[in-house]
């Protein structure tokens, strides 16, 4: 155990030697377990102006920016346990449905938009405020300790807790003997603590010659770096990101698209998009492949690789390409992602004249991992009454126990479509927006399925058969008429869902994120440390060489360093007089 | 024999032997607990020489903070062991400031337990390296693509960490077996029971390098944090002692009497808990960009992203916390174990019952 009388003794040179130098500037309640006991915080009168400074430094303090450390951790969760409608639209609006009461209550807090809520914007802007009011006079002072001599050598350095000592031997006959070989020691010492990438400064007081060392400056242009940075990722992630955009599309395989602001099923610029910035190329999907498993018997039908064939049609010409999972294609300007895939039957539906009044290929959207998928066809015009008909396409089709139909396999094996028909109104009419994907069925009479009594419509590829009252035929085309009877395996086309985006802040955002995580190493494991190194003469005329360390901040490895330059400078100390040193 | 089966029974051997460790790490402790009531009886009566141990003697048990076996006696802060610099806990002044309170270390010699329960350790850790990498070969791709593989490779990144830091750290880390090897059988038991998925190909979503880097430096992190976790606890277990140990006499009887004190054990985890940092921040960098290419934005607060980001600022703060006055210490310990819980509910809870695109837990 270190006494306590000497350990005070030993804080005291500590302080001493810490306070001659240029330490960086850091917020009043910084501790980094060195600084002596915590100076009294009492708090005096204080005028307006000395008012506004208080709350700055408070703001700006150690304690704050910890404080809104935590309450941002705590003001995510939220986040994370209701659905939010920027990742999650649907399932907020089940949330709604779910509990019709908490919902609203929930939602006056802005608990569907945790992140651009106002509470956690203005947990994150004030933090940055702290952040920046921080930085800003660090960095200051940084740039000037940058320029400033190591600190003069205090005055007994055996007291400081990294030391060690060694004896100049060579027997020196005289005094001036003497001084000669410390000057040469010390002078061999300063070039090599400059080759071991300390800067160096001599000092020598009353004929004891020194030299000051100090090394490190990295941990400070670090953390300043890591925190710079942070500011970084936030202002281009906030501004960068308004000048992006993203769209949605689905696209059936032979259809294609063009990049132009009406094409897309769904579009969201950022505040400073300018459409005319959009390269009106054309995307047209060849080919969709999807591959499952097929042999590993616990995996059946898990989906292996889905591969989109596509063709760009652009100023720069035509270029077969494939997007994948994983695998965006990048085309004139914009990032084209694969994000999802299903079966679009091609269906027709005719009057009773036999003259085709619809003819699609549908996308159904997919509702479990064997692809079972539901559809809605709307058919406005070509009959005295609307209909609508909410479809089922199951991929391979089999019956439960309950006699309802289900999937077992995503690929087509044995394809089949049942359809619901409803007549009447689809409220499409007075331009009301609708979803393509959805059936309003208030102002329709169901014909088929459910309850009526009348079976639903069942096809498989390349039949076709009545509507019910006498209202015409539909048929579910195959898209391979020559296959042989028993292989559906192309007979229904596929659709790819499509997202485009444009983001200007990515790279950006990427370079400040290299940024932190490069400052992160430097200021977590570059030591900063001083070192001094003191020929003293001592009263029996023995020139002794005194190293001693200083650790600024966490620096596990001091003690070792200070021993092993001295192992370096004058050899290994002898092993009797070793104090226990691990 | 499907290699997957050879692979379940190499961890299944492995949680025997990693059982056995962990019975002679408790031992071990029992036997500290012992040596510390021996110490201070011994004390008591007068002797001041009882705990034998002698300094010279103790290779591998360096006397922390340079207590020597007349500690009781020194409670009151004049000890007799001044030779002894304050080894790695040195933190200059700093340790000297704290060691002026800090109580009395009793040292405990060698101990044939210990040595048992760390060669347990090492077999059974490769017995779980067998197992993974047999796991790895039957799906011949990284073990680490659903909840079961993430907990075996996670384990055995614990594991490994604390083998390599046993190595390479100058302060004696064993008694921290205990806890390294019990949090590793539960979560192996819990893995093989409840999580068990038998070998499927990847879906296209996880075909990606991303996979490869960005979980695997997740999984690093989290035996970093795990260790830093254990060294937190400890920490908070021993400041406790020491704010109490001059009045009560059966706090001197513990076994954290053998243990570091509780600034060298803080500096400890402060240095693996950075380590878990940074690697988690690199988790959190490598996720965006996967993210990036596979779902077309780089960040959506998607929930496994959230618990991602809350995990990083919670350790963000507790680095923070060892650097702001007040905190240091026992508070900023409380954020370390507050970190290594939500790391913990971030694999279990969020994994297993919160929505997201993050839904490859296998299950
Ligand atoms: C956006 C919020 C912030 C985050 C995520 C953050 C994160 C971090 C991290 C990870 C470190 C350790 C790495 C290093 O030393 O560079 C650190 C250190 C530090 N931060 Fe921050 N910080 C934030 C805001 C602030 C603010 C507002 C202040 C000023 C009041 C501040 C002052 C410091 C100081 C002085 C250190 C050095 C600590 C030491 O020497 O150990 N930080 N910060």
């Amino acid at each position: 155990m270190v006494s306590s009388r000497r350990s005070e003794a030993e804080r005291a040179d500590a302080a001493s030697a810490r306070d001659t130098g240029v330490d960086p500037l850091r917020p009043a309640d910084y501790d980094d377990g060195t600084a002596g006991p915590a100076a009294s915080v009492t708090a005096p009168k204080l005028g307006p102006l000395e008012w506004l400074r208080f709350a700055w430094r408070q703001l700006t303090s150690m304690r704050t920016a910890l404080l809104l450390l935590l309450l941002l951790a705590i003001a995510a969760v939220p986040g994370s346990l209701v659905p939010q409608r920027s990742s999650d639209p649907n399932g907020v609006v089940q949330y709604f449905a779910d509990n019709p009461d908490l919902a609203p209550v929930l939602d006056s807090f802005q608990m569907f938009d945790v992140y651009t809520s106002v509470w956690f914007s203005a947990i994150y802007l004030l933090l940055f405020v702290s952040l920046i009011g921080c930085i800003i006079p660090r960095t200051k002072h940084h740039l000037e300790a940058l320029r400033a001599r190591p600190p003069k050598t205090p005055a007994r350095l055996s007291r400081l807790s990294a030391y060690t000592e060694r004896e100049l031997d060579g027997g020196a006959d005289d005094a001036a003997d003497a001084a000669a070989d410390a000057e040469t020691a010390i002078a061999s010492a300063s070039t090599e603590l400059k080759k071991a990438g300390y800067r160096v400064e001599r000092y020598d007081q009353r004929g004891v010659p020194s030299v000051s060392a100090e090394r490190g400056y990295l941990r400070e242009t670090g953390n300043l770096v890591f925190h710079t940075a942070l500011v970084g990722v936030l202002v281009t992630v906030a501004i960068g990101g308004g000048f992006g955009f993203s769209g949605q599309r689905v696209i059936v395989e032979g259809q294609s698209f063009v990049n132009t602001l009406a094409a897309y099923d769904s579009f969201n610029p950022g505040r400073f998009f300018d459409d005319g910035r959009l390269t009106p190329y054309r995307l047209t999907l060849d080919e969709l492949d999807a591959v499952y498993e097929t042999e590993n018997t616990d995996a059946l039908g898990q989906p292996i690789d889905f591969t989109a064939h596509v063709t760009i049609d652009g100023p720069d010409g035509s270029a077969e390409r494939d997007v994948k999972v994983n695998e965006p294609l990048y085309e004139y300007g914009t990032d084209v992602y694969l994000l999802g895939n299903g079966y679009a039957p091609t269906i027709t539906v005719r009057d009773p004249d036999g003259e085709v009044i619809f003819t699609d290929s549908v996308p159904f959207l997919p509702q479990d991992a064997n692809l079972t998928s539901i559809g809605v066809i709307k058919v406005p015009d070509g009959l005295d009454e609307q209909i609508g008909m909410v479809g089922f396409f199951y991929p391979t089709q089999s019956t439960l126990s309950t006699g309802a139909y289900t999937s077992t396999y995503p690929d087509l094996v044995f394809p089949v479509l049942t359809l619901n028909v409803y007549s009447g109104d689809l409220g499409i009419d007075d331009g009301t927006p609708r979803s393509v994907y959805q059936l309003d069925t208030s102002g329709m009479e169901q014909l088929t399925g459910g309850q009526t009594g009348v079976d639903s419509v069942e096809l498989m590829p390349g039949e076709s058969t009545e509507l019910p009252n006498g209202l015409g035929t539909v048929e579910f085309a195959t898209a391979t008429p020559d296959a042989a009877g028993d292989d559906f395996s192309q007979s229904v086309p596929r659709f790819a869902s499509f997202d485009v985006h444009h983001d200007p802040s990515q790279v950006w955002v990427l370079v400040f994120a290299l940024l932190i995580l490069g400052g992160l190493l430097l200021s977590l494991f570059v030591p900063r440390r001083r070192m001094w190194v003191k020929a003293v003469t001592r009263p029996d005329g023995r020139v002794v060489l005194e190293y001693a360390g200083l650790a600024r901040g966490d620096d596990p490895g001091l003690e070792r360093a200070v021993e092993e330059f001295a192992d370096r400078h004058a050899g290994p100390r002898p092993r009797s007089d070793d104090p226990v040193v691990e | 024999m499907t290699l997957d089966e050879i692979s379940i029974i190499a961890v299944y051997s492995a949680m025997a032997v990693y059982a056995i460790a962990f019975i002679a790490y408790s031992i071990d402790l029992a036997r500290r607990s012992a040596a510390s009531t021996q110490a201070t009886d011994a004390a008591s009566a007068g002797t001041s020489d009882a705990a034998g141990a002698d300094l010279a003697g103790s290779e591998r048990e360096p006397a922390l903070q340079g207590a020597t076996a007349s500690a009781p006696a020194s409670a009151a802060g004049s000890a007799g062991g001044t030779t002894a610099a304050p080894p790695r806990a040195g933190r200059g002044a700093g340790a000297a400031r704290r060691g002026a309170s800090a109580a009395p270390s009793v040292d405990y010699g060698r101990s044939p337990s210990l040595r048992v329960a760390v060669a347990m350790t090492v077999i059974a850790w490769a017995l779980h390296l067998a197992a993974t990498v047999l796991r790895g070969v039957a799906a011949s791709r990284v073990p680490w693509a659903n909840m079961y593989e993430f907990a075996l490779t996670g384990t055995l990144v614990i594991t490994t960490v604390f083998l390599v830091v046993l190595l390479i750290a100058k302060t004696d880390l064993r008694f921290l077996g205990t806890f390294v090897t019990g949090l590793v059988l539960v979560l192996l038991g819990i893995a093989t029971v409840n999580f068990y998925v038998s070998v499927v190909p990847l879906p296209p979503a996880l075909q990606s390098v991303w996979l490869v880097i960005h979980v695997f430096v997740a999984t690093s992190a989290v035996g970093f944090f795990a260790l830093g976790f254990a060294l937190s606890v400890v920490q908070l277990m021993q400041s406790r002692r020491e704010a109490i140990v001059a009045t009560a006499d059966s706090v001197k009887k513990s076994f954290l009497a053998t243990l570091p004190d509780s600034t060298a054990l803080e500096n400890l985890a402060y240095r693996v808990n950075i380590i878990g940092f940074i690697l988690w921040t690199f988790t959190l960098m490598a996720g965006a960009i996967w993210a990036e290419k596979a779902w077309g934005r780089y960040w959506g607060w998607d929930t496994k992203e959230v618990w991602t980001f809350i995990i990083w600022v919670v350790y963000a703060g507790y680095i923070h916390a060892r650097a702001t006055r007040g905190w240091r210490g026992s508070r900023s310990a409380w954020l370390a174990i507050i970190g290594f819980s939500a790391v913990l509910f971030n694999f279990t809870v969020v994994n297993l019952f919160f929505k997201g695109l993050h839904a490859y837990s296998g299950l």
